[in-house]
């Protein structure tokens, strides 16, 4: 089953998607929001790396999705535990109002 | 033996080290400290004895052609090449026996002198490093390392008459001494500088092999050039301010540095120079007149000072005056001689004062002093003989060198300024008599507390007095003149380093000051009766002047008083040195103070001190500037990153 | 190819959807309505790997992006009953917001010149499409997995263990 899209289509959207979460890194507010953004620029860089080794017949791109795909997961669990404390410490996940660090 | 002649200055070298490190950082036994030091100047006197004989086994014209004694390359940059090297020539010979000779006595002297002064190492370590320096320029064979040592013993000069420093004083002496002698150096610098653009190389031999491809007008301003340097040195118009305020050192200092050896360097450069100069008849009229100039000004200063070291001072100011008239008048080895002489007796002067001193409980006013002649013998009659040979009476030394410089001056054609010499020499006799009369004769007007202490000094200190005595008898009759029937060995001697014009005919070097009337020296038989005539002219002068200062302080003794009170705005000016150090100070002195107090306030301060601060605030500025990157929010931290993302990825997709 | 058509459409319609359902991600104002939109997106984009013959890794991004993970962030975010976004904060953009737009475009069309204008480097490997259906999507991978990239396979797994032992001890109460 070939594709006959060339892989700059591909790629494109995949550029897209990765600004768009950026975008939403830096806008929204609420620290899960972010998070959430997060993970979706991670997805559209696996879209590359899929494209990319389906398009030099190779199957490196696909284990490496793999092991981001398992770094995401160990960053969501870890993320989230901390998204949690925050709220217990500071009754806030705004980000802007979590500004110990500041000078 | 000619080529050990780097031992000469190398044993004061090893004194000065050893008293230096060793005996300051010990604290070494008196005895030992005087003895490196003596012991020091004794090996470099003998060594100087031993090569001199060894020149004078060669034949006289190969004597000024021994090849110099190098040692290692010093500076090879370029074009320029300079070595450490030594040249032995009757000129350099001489001048190292009477220097290590007279500072051996002097450093033996001195051991009795400075016993009781807590500086004695420093001072024999200071002492040594200064003859080091001294036999370094006088042996150097080329204008660099002469000048090492030139500067050298300058800044010896600043330690020695600054010894006492604790004491505002002998401070300010010593920095006066210092800075006017670099206006002396910044000259001799300069005439470097043209020598060796014009003749590529700073070694003597080269130069003096070379001089003659230089036009009349180079060598006129090098000459002009090294006479102020000289001028600085050996204290000539109007440079010679420095060495009143020297005697504020101890006195074997004054009679070392500042009467035998340091100030003498000048005539020994032009003397050395003296093929350079026979080619700027301009720059000869220029030292024959400032050196007759300084010896009549300096001997009208003389007449009234009333401490006995400045009144030797001016005496050494004015005798320099007449060595610089005779090289002037192109009589190079009559100045070297009258050089010799003087060292013999102005430092036998020297440490007369000193020995008095030493009497009379460190006092200095002569108007204090009297009637000790019999109480000090030894000084009393070693003093007597000095004063003799410096007014020149037939017999002792100062006699032939002094006269065979006048005679010079008139045979040449310089009528004026034999007169001006003779005239100086009247003046001396006068207030060197002067000296001794006060001193030692009359009613002793000292204090009865000093009146108990007068004793004669020990035998440390009269036996160096005693030695220099009968070398001032002596040591004139190397130089007799033709026309006593001797023959001048001194002048032969140095004839093929300085030119051997013959005796009774003088270089007619220059023309300037001759006078309308009888050219002189029309035949070698009017000339001897000429000669014979004015040496009869010099030692009547002297006896007029000494019984002037016979009437005036033995036999009429309130008539100086009342003289100075009816002449009494001349009597101010001349006591006051007319002044010229108020001038001096008024002139150059108070302008380079305020242009450097405006340079330390403004540029010191305003500017350099500013642009530190500037610096520092600058770096305060920008840490509160990029303190503001800290803001604590993720946000903006992952704003930073994109910010670098997108600069780094503009890299890579170039 | 009557294929291609096909594809072509699949594409352009998934494509879309993915882009739409990002943008209402980062502009809805309660956090529960970006997740929902992110779920699409995900299976959105696991559409496109099926696409791209990775039927594996469609499957894993299905299970794993759009299931594990939005379900956890799903109830953190009811558990923590974050409250919606006061509406006028959205309206008005602070200054470092706009420029971090302004960046993000920057970023943007570097990304896009990059892809446009490089050709895609590399040489081909080994791995054509037939020669995956000859062995089977998931051996192939697998195969590669636990020869050429053994050693970031164990390390994964100790960061999985890690990330566990991690996210225990962050959320225990203090006693």
């Amino acid at each position: 089953m070939l594709s006959s899209v060339p892989p700059i289509y591909f790629l494109i959207v995949s550029a897209v998607i990765f600004a768009i979460g950026a975008v939403g890194v830096l806008i929204r507010r609420n620290a899960i929001v972010i998070f959430m953004c997060i993970e979706m620029m991670l997805s559209a860089v696996n879209l590359t790396l899929i494209t990319a080794s389906h398009h030099l017949n190779s199957l490196d791109g696909v284990v490496m999705v793999f092991f981001v795909m398992t770094v995401a997961a160990a960053e969501a669990a870890v993320g989230l535990a901390i998204f949690v404390l925050l709220f217990r410490g500071r009754g806030t996940i705004k980000v802007d109002e979590i500004n110990l660090l500041k000078w | 033996m000619i080529e050990l002649v780097w031992l000469i200055p190398l044993f004061p070298a090893i004194g000065f080290l050893f008293n230096g490190l060793i005996g300051r950082w010990v604290g070494l036994d008196k005895r030992i400290v005087g003895w490196t030091a003596c012991s020091a100047l004794g090996l470099s006197f003998l060594f100087s004895i031993l090569i001199f004989f060894s020149l004078l086994q060669l034949a006289p014209e190969a004597r000024a052609a021994v090849p110099d004694t190098v040692l290692f390359d010093w500076i090879v940059s370029g074009d320029l090449k300079t070595v450490i090297g030594y040249k032995v020539d009757p000129l350099s010979i001489i001048m190292a026996l009477v220097v290590s000779g007279v500072s051996f006595f002097i450093h033996i002297y001195s051991v009795g002198y400075m016993h009781d002064d807590p500086g004695f190492t420093r001072y024999f370590a200071y002492l040594n490093l200064f003859v080091f320096m001294m036999l370094t320029l006088v042996l150097a064979n080329n204008f660099l390392f002469m000048f090492v040592g030139w500067e050298g013993v300058g800044l010896c000069s600043y330690l020695l008459i600054g010894f006492w420093f604790e004491r505002d004083a002998p401070a300010n002496a010593g920095k006066k001494a210092f800075v006017v002698n670099r206006v002396g150096d910044f000259g001799f610098l300069l005439a470097m500088f043209l020598i060796f653009v014009h003749l590529g190389t700073l070694e003597f031999n080269g130069v003096f092999a070379g001089a003659h491809s230089l036009d009349a007008v180079t060598v006129t301003i090098i000459t002009l050039l090294l006479f102020v340097g000289a001028a600085g040195k050996s204290v000539q118009i109007p440079l010679y301010v420095w060495l009143p305020d020297a005697m504020e050192g101890p006195t074997p200092v004054s009679s070392l540095i500042h009467a035998a050896t340091m100030v003498t360097s000048g005539v020994y450069m032009i003397a050395r120079c003296n093929i350079l100069y026979s080619m700027a008849p301009v720059s000869m009229a220029v030292v024959a007149i400032v050196g007759a100039a300084t010896a009549l000004f300096a001997a009208s200063m003389g007449l009234l000072q009333f401490d006995i070291k400045r009144v030797l001072a001016y005496s050494t100011i004015s005798q320099l005056g007449y060595m610089f008239l005779a090289v002037g008048v192109g009589a190079f080895s009559a100045g070297i001689f009258h050089l010799m002489t003087h060292a013999f007796f102005k430092g036998l002067l020297f440490l007369g004062a000193g020995s008095v001193m030493h009497a009379m409980s460190g006092e200095l006013d002569m108007r204090n002093m009297g009637g000790i002649w019999k109480r000090t013998p030894i000084t009393f009659w070693t003093f007597l003989i000095a004063t003799l040979a410096i007014v020149g009476i037939p017999g002792f030394a100062g006699f032939f060198s002094k006269d065979e410089i006048l005679w010079q001056a008139f045979n040449s054609g310089h009528r004026y300024l034999w007169l001006v010499g003779a005239v100086a020499a009247g003046m001396t006799a006068f207030y060197m008599f002067r000296l001794v009369f006060v001193t030692f004769f009359g009613r002793c007007r000292a204090s009865e507390e000093v009146k108990k202490h007068i004793h004669e000094s020990p035998p440390v200190m009269t036996i160096p007095l005693v030695v220099l005595a009968c070398l001032s008898v002596i040591g004139g009759y190397v130089g007799i003149p033709h026309v006593l029937g001797g023959r001048n060995f001194f002048h032969e001697f140095l004839a093929p380093v300085l030119g051997g014009h013959p005796e009774g005919a003088g270089h007619a070097a220059f023309s300037l000051v001759r006078p309308a009337f009888a050219s002189g020296g029309a035949g070698e038989g009017a000339g001897i009766n000429m000669e014979l005539l004015l040496m009869g002219v010099s030692v009547a002068i002297a006896i007029i002047g000494i019984c002037i200062a016979f009437y005036l302080y033995i036999w009429k003794t309130k008539v100086p008083k009342r003289l100075g009170e009816r002449f009494k705005t001349i009597y101010t000016i001349v006591f006051n040195k007319y002044y010229v150090d108020e001038i001096y100070e008024a002139c150059f002195v108070n302008s380079t103070k305020r242009l450097g107090t405006f340079l330390w306030h403004r540029f010191d301060d305003g500017v350099i001190d500013r642009s530190v601060n500037l610096v520092a605030d600058l770096m305060l500025w920008l840490g509160r500037v990029l303190r503001r990157i800290q803001t604590g929010r993720v946000q903006g931290y992952a704003l930073g990153i994109i910010l670098g993302a997108v600069i780094i990825i503009a890299f890579l997709i170039r | 190819m009557a294929g291609s058509a096909f594809y072509w459409s699949v594409f352009i319609i998934t494509a879309l959807t993915a882009i739409f359902a990002a943008v209402m991600v980062i502009t809805r104002r309660n956090p529960i309505h970006s997740a929902m939109f992110l779920v699409l997106n995900f299976l959105c984009i696991a559409v496109l790997y099926l696409l791209l013959n990775s039927q594996f890794i469609a499957i894993v991004q299905v299970m794993i992006y759009a299931g594990a993970i939005m379900m956890l962030v799903i109830f953190v975010i009811m558990l923590l009953s974050v409250e919606e976004e006061e509406r006028q904060r959205m309206m008005r953009f602070s200054p470092a917001q706009v420029m971090g737009l302004v960046l993000v475009l920057i970023l943007f069309a570097q990304l896009i010149y990059g892809v446009a204008v490089a050709v895609l480097p590399g040489d081909l490997g080994e791995f054509s499409p037939e020669r995956i259906a000859q062995l089977g999507d998931i051996k192939a991978v697998a195969g590669l997995l636990f020869t050429k990239f053994l050693l970031p396979f164990e390390v994964a797994s100790i960061l999985l263990l890690v990330g566990i032992i991690g996210a225990v001890i962050l959320s225990k109460k203090e006693r």
